[in-house]
Formats: C-alpha cells, sequence, structure tokens
C-alpha cells in the first residue's frame, strides 16, 4: 500500500506577512503587498516599473548577523520560512531518523542579488574584493544546502528550477520521497528574492510587468479585463510533509494531505502559454489520478493567475477542458492579486494558502476583480472569503512557467 | 606604522563582524583555527577586510603563516 503524505507544519514570509498566522488573516481580509520601491537604484536606472510586492519583515530581524551575512537574501527568505514550518511541525530533531529526513525546495533564479553584486565589485574593486563566499551564496541550491544544514536533514537536499513552477514541482518531488518509502519527513517549498533592477528591467522588456506605477495596490488584479501584467514579489514558503504513519505515531496535527501531484511540459513556446492549455490540462488530470480523486471532489482551485493579459484565459480553457460544467461549483482564489508573483517561490506560498483553506473551509479573497473579463468566466472568491464544504473535498493549486513547465499539486482535507 | 594596540582592537572588530564572536575573544594568543573555530573562507574574508582596514597587501600564500592573532598583529604592523 502507498504510503500517504499528509502536511503537519506550514512557514512563510511574504509581502502580505511575515508568518503564516499574519499572512492567512491578510489573505482573508484582502490585502496588498505592493508598494513603491524606496531605493536609489529606481531612479538611478530610471525604470519603468517603480514597485513591487516586498516582503513586510527583513529576514535579518529573524537570523543572526553572522548567518545573514554568508547567506542570498533567497537563501535567508527561504530559512525563516523553513524554520517556522518546522517550529509548527513540532518536531524535533533528536526524535527522528534524520537519514530520512530530507529538503525539497524550489527557485526560479536563485542567488541574483549576490551574482550582480559581486560582478560590480569585481568591476570597481578588482578580484581581491570578490568575497569567498560568492560562489555558495549565488548558487540556486542555496536554500536548500542552508535547511538541509539548519535541521541535520541527511536524507538529501534537491532544488528544483523552473521557473515560476520550481515551488510546486518540489511539492511533487516531497511527495514521491513520501510515498516510496525514500524519506519520512520532507521539508519542501520554495524562495525567491528577485527585486533587483535587472530582473525588473528583463520583465519589463518582456511586457510582462504591471505599470501602473500610479496605484501599485491595484495593479495585480488577475482576471480583471484592466489587467496589464504582474506584479513582482518576493519571500519564501514552507511546508513540512511527512508519511500518515510518522505524523500519527507522534500525535502531530495534520493540516491536509499532499494527496497527488503532476508536472507535464508544453514543447510549445519559450514563454508564451499554449493558447488551448493542453500541458495544463494534462497536469490537472494526471495531479488528481494519482490518488484517483474525482472532479465532483474538487471545491477549490488556487489559480496560477498571475494577472497577464495573456496568461489568465489559458490556465481557464484547462480548467474548463478538465471539469467542464462542474467548474461552476469551484471556488476559484487568485492570491497573486494579493502577494505578487513570487516566481519560484509562488508555488509554495500558494499550496499553503490551499492547505489553510481545506483546514479551515475557507478560501482567500481575489482583489482587484472590479470588471471580470467575460472570457474567463469562473466562480472567482472576490469580495469576501469563500465558503467551504464540510465532509471530504479536495483542493488543486496550479503553477505554471516559462519554458512550458506546468505543475499541478493535488490536497484533500484530513 | 599603525599602533599594535590598535591593529588588535580593529582585527577584532573584522572578526566580530564576520563570525558574531565577541571582540574580547580576540586575544593575541588565540589561534584562528584551533581556538576561534575560524574556518579559512571566513579567514580570506578576515584578511581582505584588513587588508582594506589597514591599507597593506597580505599575500595568499602569506595566510598559511597566520596561525595566531598574534602573527596577524605582527605582519600588518610590519607592512604597514
Amino acid at each position: 500500500m502507498t504510503r500517504k503524505a499528509v502536511i503537519t507544519g506550514l512557514g512563510a514570509t511574504s509581502p502580505i506577512g511575515g508568518d503564516v498566522e499574519t499572512m492567512w488573516a491578510n489573505a482573508l481580509a484582502g490585502t496588498s503587498g505592493a508598494r513603491p520601491i524606496e531605493k536609489d537604484w529606481v531612479q538611478e536606472y530610471d525604470l519603468p516599473v517603480t514597485f513591487a510586492a516586498q516582503l513586510t519583515n527583513d529576514p535579518k530581524e529573524v537570523l543572526s548577523r553572522v548567518e545573514a551575512r554568508r547567506m542570498d537574501p533567497t537563501t535567508q527568505m527561504g530559512l525563516v520560512a523553513a524554520r517556522e514550518a518546522w517550529a509548527h511541525s513540532g518536531i524535533s530533531t533528536d526524535d527522528i531518523d534524520t537519514d530520512r529526513l530530507a529538503v525539497a525546495f524550489g527557485t526560479g533564479v536563485g542567488g541574483v542579488w549576490t551574482l550582480l553584486d559581486s560582478w560590480d565589485n569585481l568591476r570597481e574593486r578588482g578580484p581581491r574584493r570578490v568575497l569567498p563566499m560568492t560562489v555558495p551564496m549565488l548558487m540556486p541550491n542555496g536554500a536548500a544546502a542552508a535547511i538541509s544544514m539548519d535541521l541535520s536533514a541527511r536524507g538529501g537536499a534537491m532544488t528544483t528550477v523552473s521557473a515560476c513552477a520550481s515551488g510546486t514541482e518540489a511539492m511533487d518531488n516531497a511527495r514521491r520521497l513520501i510515498e516510496t518509502g525514500q524519506a519520512d519527513v520532507v521539508v519542501t517549498g520554495g524562495a525567491e528574492a528577485a527585486i533587483h533592477p535587472l530582473p525588473i528591467a528583463g520583465f519589463a522588456a518582456m511586457q510582462a510587468l504591471s505599470k501602473r506605477n500610479d496605484d501599485p495596490q491595484a495593479a495585480s488584479r488577475p482576471y480583471d479585463v484592466d489587467r496589464d501584467g504582474f506584479v513582482l514579489g518576493e519571500g519564501a514558503g514552507a511546508l513540512v510533509i511527512e508519511s500518515e504513519e510518522h505524523a500519527r505515531a507522534r500525535g502531530a496535527e495534520i493540516y491536509a494531505v499532499l494527496a497527488g501531484s503532476a508536472v507535464t511540459s508544453d514543447a510549445y513556446h519559450i514563454t508564451a502559454p499554449e493558447p488551448e492549455g493542453l500541458g495544463a490540462s494534462r497536469a490537472l488530470r494526471a495531479a488528481m489520478a494519482s490518488d484517483d480523486i474525482e472532479l465532483t471532489d474538487v471545491v477549490h482551485v488556487n489559480a496560477h493567475a498571475t494577472s497577464t493579459p495573456v496568461g489568465d484565459r489559458p490556465e481557464y480553457v484547462a480548467m474548463k477542458t478538465v471539469f467542464g460544467d462542474h467548474l461552476d461549483d469551484i471556488l476559484v482564489s487568485a492570491t497573486k492579486s494579493q502577494t505578487g508573483h513570487l516566481l519560484g517561490a509562488s508555488g509554495a506560498l500558494e499550496a499553503i494558502f490551499t492547505v489553510l483553506s481545506l483546514y479551515h473551509r475557507k478560501t482567500p479573497v481575489t482583489i482587484n476583480l472590479d470588471n471580470p473579463d467575460p472570457d474567463i468566466p469562473m466562480n472567482v472568491v472576490h469580495g469576501k472569503p469563500g465558503e467551504l464544504p464540510s465532509g471530504d473535498i479536495a483542493a488543486l493549486s496550479n503553477s505554471f512557467g516559462f519554458g512550458g513547465h506546468n505543475s499541478v499539486v493535488a490536497f484533500r482535507s484530513y | 606604522m599603525a599602533n599594535k594596540e590598535d591593529i588588535l582592537a580593529g582585527l577584532a572588530e573584522i572578526v566580530n563582524e564576520e563570525t558574531g564572536l565577541e571582540t574580547e575573544e580576540v586575544q593575541l594568543d588565540k589561534n584562528f583555527t584551533d581556538d576561534l573555530d575560524i574556518d579559512s573562507i571566513s579567514m580570506m574574508t578576515i584578511v581582505v577586510n584588513a587588508e582594506e582596514k589597514f591599507d597593506v597587501k597580505i599575500p595568499d600564500e602569506e595566510v598559511k603563516n597566520l596561525k595566531t592573532v598574534q602573527d596577524a598583529v605582527d605582519f600588518i604592523a610590519n607592512a604597514s
């Protein structure tokens, strides 16, 4: 019999709260994390976009000064989230076999701040000023490695890099580690710290970012007719996943079951989603099939929905293809309206929202949905939190990334 | 030439910044590796910061000879 993977701990640092409790309360209330970037480099480079969804709490408030000095902001955020999730799970490293504790994390770009700061140092001050920690700080596996060391996780520390699908794809790895018996406990999630002038200039050049500089809080508006791009976000989310047997043996609180997951690829275009949503619909079906989830079990979807003019509709098309008329009975939340787009960490935050939605039977609101796009007729939660039914229910979280990466995770209530 | 007491105080600040060790723990007879638990990567960071602070050059091949805080203070005093 396949082992069941259950969620027993959650942690996050985000643009709408520095911990899960705060973030969840804000998500139900409907809170924008977007605000102007108060850095000299915005004017220095005359950036076309002057705002982003920035962390409410600096990781340096939590980490020691020495820890922070040796870590890229991506790793700092990942570690803050992982420590909260670990504390929340109540597991003591002394009580488990750390050879069977693994880390499965994701990031979109890794240590972009370290990479580019070091490049500046090299050019302006010479090779002697490139610090010896430069390479370990910029490597994209930095967060997974730091979490592994922090928790003494010796069962493998893997990193998934698949752009904005990374965090969700990491959970696909985590589920398999548990279900196949390779690990008893996995710390999974994603981290991203890319609010840097270069990614902003690059995303703006491809017309992916909202340019609503005069009203940042209204800028991220998935499914609204006036959406004009995504809002860059930063932060990290972490989930402690363990086998049901392991969790029950220690009397742990179980928040949901990570029942299924799937990864597919479009093989279509490097950035544009396949317009019929074929790759996305295959991922949705496969994620449900991995635990025999019936279409009608699914009552909630946390959508990828980034607020780009071209991206939001293909996801709807995929869901309509898969769910048909049942889509009308599914409450859809687009939490990027609040958090912005955390790229490789977005799937982790959205999984946390999905797990909490099943646990509390309430779904986050989608803000800024003033004029729903008539080409995307869905039951989008806005105005007030959605109410989920009692009994055994399931919910999905979708993530799609540049490169044609599609990943979906399926959770069941416990 | 910089005063050795000033060099020790400056070095202690650099060590504190890199490792979090209290400045009082950075004493002349302490061995960087055995007493202060400073690894080679931290040592290189300390060396580069010391070069900048005291306006000296500490060649890479010299770093392995700087076993104690005294060694480092003497080298910087002689080089400056």
